[in-house]
């Protein structure tokens, strides 16, 4: 791939945040000690009056934000992703879900490429527990411009919403014109071999398995599913009846996450084959970004071995392998 | 007699229609538990003055536009309280008395726990500890507005034992929010224990004055120091107020006081009429005809 800009989905977190303080007056944002880290430092600076540190105290965080929704205002709630929605779970589930307030929840540093902090840093996790919960909305941007305009698009949005980002920068795939609609799926690249359904940092991993595989003569579609709740099963069905394989790609446990989803509607509707990519039931460990994604099997490398498999099996029974 | 009791406008009400309240209070949600078959009557039996002293004199409210922008907040952290908080808005009118027998029943909207789907609840509550953090919140908005809004949110003793109630008392005195106002149901006792055999609590005041808590305390069931004690907490500025308020959980009812069986069961047709007729005794209507 020729090289490319990168940028910190964070970078697009804090940007739009800005954005927002300065476009309405109702928007709060809350840290628990992680104003630099989750980049929310650009708006303490500007709008002090509406940003509140609230200390290494999560539980407490999601309830002063239900608090705050509760009387009209905006609450962006923004930590790791670990932090923010293992150990505020029940706050999200009973105080805001329950009650469907208006809190916004990001969690920044999702994913294995939080690298060298290693397995308690690391969420793997967060998307399957968010997605569960009734009235919550899931977004995994897959760059930085898509995590602002996702930032922006979560204030107007009712409910509950999670954003679940990740912490290294990566590559820039979208363009600011590029549309954004929260629960609108986007065809990247269309092909007639198999679909490529990917979110979050994996979304670029994909593109270059798509180039790699048309090189080869595949036609891999690509599709940018970053909301993965509520899913659009309408893009779903009609890529994947197009092609009969599926290969689905997230920086996430395989179970519950995004190649949950895609399969509990193809299960449901268009039974055919599919292959996932992420991390398989386990921990991660300590290691950079780069050398992790290789060790636990999310490069476009990965991708494009599974798309080669569904290909070469297609029209045969679906293969029962022993993993 | 009862439609007199006025709240915000000024004075307070008479005693003695405050105490006949909390006794018709007491019978109905004693009632409404036998009815729904289950529930927690220890605790609901307790709060009843707090509640009282709050939705007859303290909150400024309107049971005919519960959502009124210039209203009082009120949060029942222990939201298993909530036979105690539905009784008292069925008396207060904002919704009809009738629909109590419903509580706990499929398509009702008295849930078994604090449902904000009921006129007057702000807020679901029933995992506990998390009402305190939601009252700074709402008390951070009043405060960002320039509103006079305040905001009580009452906990139980048990539910202390939950961190989160630490977090939010932290917050609170350290953000001087002294338009919140804490109140703590001191009836010593949770759902398997006494609280000082499970996790003791003491020295509970100066707990909430460690953490910057302006610390009332008074018998929960004294009307009039109750009544004083939120006086007191309105005028006191710069840092929050916590009412530590001493009840008899199960209060009113003999076999029910400090009984931890009785936290979380309703009782049966005995002891529903034996509960009753030991209320008729007492019944301070014949108190103040004397």
């Amino acid at each position: 791939m020729p090289e490319v800009k990168k940028a910190s989905l964070r970078d697009g977190l804090g940007q739009g945040l800005l954005e927002l303080g300065r476009s309405r007056s109702d928007v709060f944002v809350l840290t628990g000690d992680l104003a630099e880290s989750t980049r929310t430092h650009l708006f303490e600076r500007e709008f002090p009056e509406r940003f509140l540190n609230m200390g290494i105290a999560e539980q407490d965080m999601l309830g002063t934000a239900v608090g705050l929704s509760l009387a009209g205002k905006v609450p962006f709630v923004c930590s790791f992703s670990c932090f923010i929605c293992s150990r505020g779970y029940d706050q999200i589930r009973v105080s805001i879900c329950y009650n469907n307030q208006n809190v916004k929840i990001v969690g920044t540093h999702g994913g294995i490429t939080t690298g060298p902090d290693g397995a308690t840093a690391q969420s793997l996790e967060d998307i399957a527990i968010m997605r569960a919960l009734p009235n919550m909305t899931v977004i995994v941007p897959g760059d930085a411009i898509e995590t602002r305009k996702a930032t922006v698009a979560a204030a107007s949005f009712p409910g509950p919403v999670f954003i679940r980002l990740g912490r290294p920068p990566v590559p820039v795939i979208s363009a600011e014109e590029d549309p954004f609609e929260i629960g609108k799926a986007r065809v990247l690249r269309t092909g007639q071999d198999v679909t490529l359904v990917a979110c979050g940092i994996m979304v670029s991993e994909t593109l270059h398995a798509a180039e790699e595989l048309a090189a080869e003569g595949i036609g891999a579609g690509v599709v940018n599913m970053h909301t993965i709740k509520p899913l659009d099963e309408g893009t779903i069905l009609k890529t994947a009846r197009s092609t009969g394989a599926v290969v689905t790609a997230e920086e996430h446990q395989v179970h519950g996450g995004l190649g949950g989803a895609v399969a509990e509607t193809l299960a449901r509707k268009y039974p055919c084959h599919i292959e996932m990519v992420a991390v398989n039931d386990t921990f991660g460990e300590s290691g950079e970004p780069e050398e992790l994604k290789e060790r636990y099997g999310l490069t476009w490398r990965h991708i494009r071995e599974r798309a080669l498999r569904l290909v070469r099996n297609k029209g045969r029974p679906h293969p029962i392998r022993p993993d | 007699m009862a439609g007199d009791l006025g709240n915000t406008l000024g004075g307070r009400p008479g005693l003695a229609e405050l105490k006949l309240k909390a006794w018709e209070i007491r019978r109905d949600i004693l009632t409404m538990l036998h009815v729904a078959g289950s529930g927690h009557p220890g605790g609901s039996l307790s709060e009843v003055e707090i509640l009282v002293t709050l939705y007859y004199y303290k909150l400024r409210h309107n049971p005919q536009n519960p959502g009124w922008e210039g209203r009082d907040r009120f949060i029942l952290s222990k939201g298993h309280g909530c036979a105690g908080l539905y009784t008292v808005l069925a008396h207060r009118g904002f919704f009809p008395k009738e629909e109590l027998s419903t509580f706990r029943k499929p398509g009702s909207r008295l849930q078994g726990h604090a449902y904000s789907g009921v006129p007057g609840v702000e807020v679901s509550t029933g995992s506990l500890g998390q009402g305190l953090s939601i009252a700074n919140g709402l008390a951070l908005a009043a405060r960002a507005d320039d509103r006079d809004t305040r905001v009580y949110c009452l906990i139980g003793d048990g539910e202390m034992d939950e961190g989160q109630i630490w977090e939010a008392s932290m917050t609170a005195g350290f953000r001087q929010l002294d338009n919140v106002c804490g109140i703590v149901d001191r009836n010593g006792i949770q759902q398997d224990s006494f609280t000082h055999l499970i996790k003791d609590l003491e020295p509970l005041d100066r707990k909430w004055a460690a953490c910057g808590w302006n610390v009332l305390e008074v018998d929960g069931h004294d009307l009039d120091a109750l009544m004083d004690a939120f006086d007191t907490a309105a005028v006191v500025k710069g840092r929050p107020t916590v009412v530590i308020a001493r009840t008899v959980k199960g209060k009113g009812v003999s076999f029910m006081e400090n009984q931890p069986e009785w936290h979380g069961r309703a009782p049966n047709r005995q002891e529903l009429e034996q509960a009753l007729a030991e209320l008729e005794r007492a019944c301070p209507r014949s108190e103040g005809d004397a």
